[in-house]
């Protein structure tokens, strides 16, 4: 049997994180399909066409669908469901909002979050904020599956020539409206794909202070990520927030300042590459999973970080 | 109108946890229970709107062991009127919690379902779409801000790219996030009457519903251990660290 995926795109183009959902679902069975639903999403559906991955697109086109509202998706899904044994889509605020509607009207028992593809029903995947690993077998005949997107390289996307068929809308849910979606926008590499994070948490003690690390991603091409405790103060807005709650966050250099390092937040940055700790207390937790720890106190060692990174000819974007 | 709030009791957020070395699971025994965080914003949400007038009644349910109904009186002790405990044993999947809550709230009849968004021991995330979706009800998942207006909700979601805002019809399922407010504490008066607040018992066979677990768990380890890094003296060593070592910038 096949897998259907369930693509996030913003009507133009393909999220990135479908792109490692296709890595893994094309692990689970290389017969992959993807359910492109979208309004004049073409783009999509050809862009999708062309992942050498996919063999098959199929792209559900109206109105109703410019926004993604989980109770207009399911019906669709359910609609095209029926040839497939598994169901998967990546485990981000997109997937983890839809699919349990999906799995539930299937009577499935939904594998959340997997980490990694054991066989077509056995997947590894984290519980108690990545401080244990389950390996799990589901014995449901219809599977479905949410995939945590870091732990997948992405798809690659050129190369591919699978068809594009049409597939059916169904009517839009009169129970639920969109009202409105702020969208911070940045020119900074997104949080969940950038090769450098730099978060700060408590320690920053204002959100103005944050302009010591903005300087720091500015010079480094690097993302800003946040602990709970950042965000909750108000420095600065939810999206940046790493943790368990939060973003997942592997990229391959991570500097954490700040931050003491709750198991919260470790879950969402501890499978990094490297991990660099800036904090002024030795004893923070924080300093046990980093490979570079400066007890030091942030506000003198963030400008002369920066300074050190200005004398240097070369850094790598 | 009445809201029902669901509630999880789990290991404290603060316990390091211990996988058991046979790798059947992590060691339960002994260690500090409490209930699920963003449970807590759900109770907390709900008693604020009971205060605000809009709400009459809130009833707290939890499904699990006996010992599950702590949770139900913390609920009670912060503002919930009377309490549910489904009793169960063993693993019940998000899925059979679900089909629970639905027979619940088919007896109950309540106008909004509250819950926090994920439990932090399975991490989950399901049973409050999976509610939704067999309920047939609209969901708005990962609430920070609520504002209940006429027979509708608006509410603002924390999501990936920052925040939405939709508005779902009452009756509604609502998952909480962190964020949405501060949860309150019990004094000790409120602990001494929630005592005396009524706990409804129901066993979970007594519902006609296959609550057996699909997903079968082969076996729990421990997550690789990172090796131990080095502390620098000096942000010039850090970086020449980065730079040469590392090779990451």
């Amino acid at each position: 049997m096949s897998v259907l995926l369930i693509a996030e795109h913003n009507n133009k183009e393909i999220k990135p994180f479908t792109l490692n959902a296709i890595t893994a679902a094309s692990q689970i069975n290389d017969d992959l399909h993807v359910l492109v639903i979208g309004k004049n999403a073409d783009p999509v559906a050809k862009s999708l066409s062309e992942v050498p991955n996919v063999k098959k697109v199929i792209h559900v086109d109206n109105d109703i669908y410019e926004n993604y509202i989980a109770e207009n998706y399911t019906p669709v899904i359910l609609k095209h469901a029926e040839n497939y044994s598994h169901i998967v889509c990546s485990a981000n605020t997109f997937g983890k909002n839809l699919m349990p509607r999906i799995a539930a009207l299937l009577d499935t028992s939904q594998v959340s979050d997997i980490i990694k593809v054991i066989s077509e029903d056995t997947f590894l995947r984290p519980i108690y904020a990545g401080n244990a690993f389950a390996t799990v077998k589901s014995t449901d005949k219809k599977k479905c599956v949410t995939i945590r997107p870091t732990s997948f390289d992405p798809a690659p996307t050129s190369g591919g020539s699978a068809e594009i068929v049409r597939g059916e809308n169904t009517d839009p849910s009169q129970n639920t409206k969109f009202v409105k979606k702020e969208e911070i926008k940045s020119d900074r590499p997104e949080l969940g794909t950038a090769r450098i994070v730099i978060s700060g948490g408590r320690g920053m003690q204002s959100g103005e202070n944050f302009k010591l690390i903005t300087a720091i991603a500015d010079k480094l091409n690097a993302a800003i990520g946040a602990s709970r405790a950042a965000v909750d103060a108000g420095y600065i807005t939810n999206d940046h927030q790493v943790g368990q709650t939060g973003k997942v966050v592997v990229p391959d250099l991570y500097i954490a300042v700040g931050i003491s390092g709750a198991i919260q937040h470790l879950a969402g940055m501890k499978e990094s590459k490297v991990i660099v700790a800036i904090n002024k207390d030795g004893e923070a937790p924080i300093f046990s999973v980093a490979d570079y720890g400066l007890e030091a106190d942030l506000f003198d060692a963030l400008p002369k970080f920066l300074e050190e990174l200005n004398k240097l000819n070369t850094i790598q974007k | 109108m009445k809201i029902l709030v669901a509630v999880k009791r789990v290991i404290d957020y603060n316990v390091q946890i211990r996988v058991k070395e046979d790798g059947s699971g992590v060691v339960t025994d002994n260690v500090k229970m409490s209930t699920n965080p963003p449970d807590d914003n759900a109770v907390e949400e709900a008693v604020k709107i009971k205060e605000s007038g809009k709400a009459k009644e809130i009833v707290a349910v939890t499904v699990g062991e006996e010992k599950a109904q702590e949770t139900v009186r913390k609920a009670l002790a912060v503002g919930a009127d009377r309490g549910i405990l489904v009793k169960a044993s063993g693993t019940i999947e998000p899925l059979a919690v679900a089909k629970i809550l639905q027979k619940i709230v088919e007896k109950e009849k309540p106008d909004l379902v509250f819950m926090g968004k994920q439990a932090i021991d399975d991490d989950c995330n399901q049973t409050g779409q999976m509610l939704a979706a067999i309920l047939n009800w609209p969901q708005a998942t990962f609430a920070s801000k609520i504002d209940v207006k006429e027979n509708v909700l608006e509410v603002t979601r924390e999501v990936d790219e920052g925040l939405e805002t939709i508005e779902v019809k009452i009756p509604s399922i609502v998952t909480c996030d962190l964020r949405l407010n501060e949860p309150r504490y019990a004094s000790l008066p409120n602990i001494m009457k929630a005592k005396k607040k009524p706990l409804e018992q129901i066993d979970a066979s007594e519902l006609g519903i296959d609550i057996k677990p699909r997903i079968e768990q082969i076996k729990v380890e421990e997550p690789p251990k990172r090796k131990a890094g080095i502390k620098v003296s000096s942000v010039e060593e850090l970086v020449q660290k980065l730079k040469n070592e590392a090779k990451v910038i």
